[in-house]
């Protein structure tokens, strides 16, 4: 009879851990079941010769393409030189962006003096500097991290800068109950406030750099995911070019998650939905 | 001894929110400030706390001036204002920077113990309920063993029996070192619990309109003779505050005037 209510409370969390289709984190392989369906769907239409296949690869195909460069070590140079841009430009553009956001946000003459003229740079497309940068910095890496750093740099600014000017008064405030010198203020309460903000904004900056990374590589590379798009379409190659998109999308949300994992530990204390992220 | 010398704020637009003021609490009283809304409670407490400063007049502890947040003052706001980011235990810890480690602990440990929270020092305010997040800022203001402790409606939001357990565990903590507090409430019932004195304020300008000495024994009862005697007084001056000046005092207090 005692063993009975004990067996009862440890059953559940067993049961949870067996069921299929679900992941470490409690999410579902549900989202799965439409692009598989699709990728099959349209394998067996080529197979069947109802569709011809050309300029839409099956699966198969890209598959076999992507094997192929990654055999041959192809692969692993393209992504190689791409991940290095993006992580030169994500981390000069993070950097400034972290810095001139801490600074307009605590300070208001810099706010004053900085913010419109970067407001108004932001409105500019960041492809617009393109034909500059190549200019100034020539066409190998130098422009291109640039032209990464600029788009990583805007939403990490306005990022860091929206959350210093949101910190809560009220917690600004239990600090100037104790005495709490500015530099201590800024490192006890705002720099924990802000910290979830900043999280999410390096996330942004993150995926702006891989659309930039790729845009800077189509329009002159001699190696990296983007070439390999390019070299694709010039040479009638789709195949390429989907095996291209899909080392990109892996590629992005391999460091997306990267990003995530060493920067999470900062914000369990949130009381949000971070599963959802 | 806490003085305030007639103390007056007028905020920028023009408005007076307080109007000579004038107090004196001795070390370890009891004040309860009461009175309806908009008569400059909460604003007397933050000038006293050094949030902000006085348009006129002067606020002494023990003879020196207080015009910024002063290491003798501690206050407890209307919310917990807990640091999300902290434990339960940092939280409490927080005004403790400048101690060593051993003692910090202790200080803590013991005044967890003394709110009953002594279970949940390692958890995140997030997981606390809103009763037990107060008592969380009351040990934090407690800990760093002001002179002077301001209590700002801390109750307010809590229900009836919550707020019983509460005035236990304030007094609890306040038997150990006796510091003055100032108790800010429109609860008359909570006045009547802890207080030495209830100050009866009146709005517009908020100025002092009458005191009322509330010499009880502790532990009090609600329902006791005394209790409920002196509530009927507060309540009686309390009515008074809140009519128009100039308009006599009639034998039937108005309905409409018990609104608070």
């Amino acid at each position: 009879m005692e063993a009975a209510p004990l067996t009862l409370a440890a059953a559940p969390p067993a049961r949870a851990a067996r069921r299929p289709w679900r992941l470490p984190g409690g999410r579902t392989l549900t989202g799965l079941v439409l692009p598989l369906a699709l990728a099959l769907g349209w394998e067996a239409m080529v197979r069947a010769g109802l569709a011809q296949g050309r300029l839409v690869p099956p699966p198969s195909r890209v598959l076999a393409t992507l094997w192929g460069l990654a055999a041959s070590g192809e692969l692993w140079t393209h992504v190689l030189a791409s991940l290095t841009r993006v992580a030169a430009g994500f981390g000069f553009g993070a950097l400034a962006g972290i810095l001139v956001g801490a600074l307009t946000g605590t300070l208001p003459l810099a706010r004053r003096l900085v913010d419109p003229s970067l407001q108004a740079l932001r409105a500019i497309p960041s492809i617009a500097w393109v034909p500059l940068f190549i200019l100034w910095f020539g066409i190998f890496e130098a422009s291109k991290i640039t032209l990464i750093a600029v788009g990583v740099f805007f939403p990490v600014y306005l990022g860091v800068a929206g959350a210093i000017a949101g910190v809560d008064r009220k917690l600004v405030e239990v600090g100037r109950v104790f005495r709490l010198s500015r530099l201590e203020l800024a490192r006890r309460i705002l720099l924990p406030a802000v910290l979830p903000a900043t999280l999410v904004a390096l996330r942004t900056g993150l995926g702006l750099g891989f659309m930039f990374v790729a845009a800077a590589e189509l329009l002159g590379a001699s190696e990296g995911l983007g070439y390999l798009l390019l070299d694709g379409q010039q040479l009638g190659k789709p195949d390429q070019i989907v095996a291209a998109i899909l080392a990109f999308a892996a590629l992005g949300k391999l460091c997306d998650a990267v990003l995530v994992g060493l920067t999470q530990p900062l914000a369990r204390w949130q009381d949000t939905a971070r599963d959802t992220l | 001894m806490l003085i305030l010398d007639r103390l007056s704020k007028t905020y920028a637009d023009g408005t007076r929110a307080l109007a000579d003021i004038a107090l004196e609490v001795r070390a370890g009283e009891i004040v309860a400030l009461i009175g309806g809304s908009g008569c400059g409670k909460t604003t007397l407490l933050r000038l006293i706390a050094g949030l902000d400063r006085a348009s006129e007049g002067r606020i002494s502890l023990d003879g020196e001036s207080i015009t910024a947040p002063h290491p003798g003052v501690g206050i407890v706001f209307q919310e917990p204002r807990l640091l999300p980011w902290l434990s339960v235990a940092d939280n409490v810890a927080f005004g403790l920077a400048d101690l060593p480690r051993a003692e910090r602990r202790a200080r803590v440990a013991h005044a967890l113990e003394r709110v009953g929270l002594a279970e949940h020092a390692g958890r995140w305010p997030r997981d606390l309920s809103g009763g037990q997040q107060q008592r969380v800022a009351i040990a934090r203001a407690f800990v760093a063993a002001p002179k002077v402790l301001l209590l700002d409606e801390p109750f307010s939001a809590l229900d009836a029996l919550t707020r019983a357990g509460l005035h236990r565990h304030l007094l609890s903590l306040w038997e150990e070192s006796r510091p003055t507090v100032l108790l800010v409430t429109h609860d008359v019932a909570e006045a009547v619990a802890l207080a030495d004195r209830a100050v009866v304020l009146r709005p517009k300008p908020g100025r002092i309109d009458d005191t009322i000495p509330l010499p009880l024994s502790r532990p009090r009862q609600p329902s006791s003779p005394g209790s409920e005697a002196a509530a009927r007084t507060i309540l009686a001056s309390l009515d008074r505050s809140l009519r128009p000046e100039g308009e006599a005092d009639r034998a039937k207090p108005d309905a409409s005037a018990l609104w608070w």
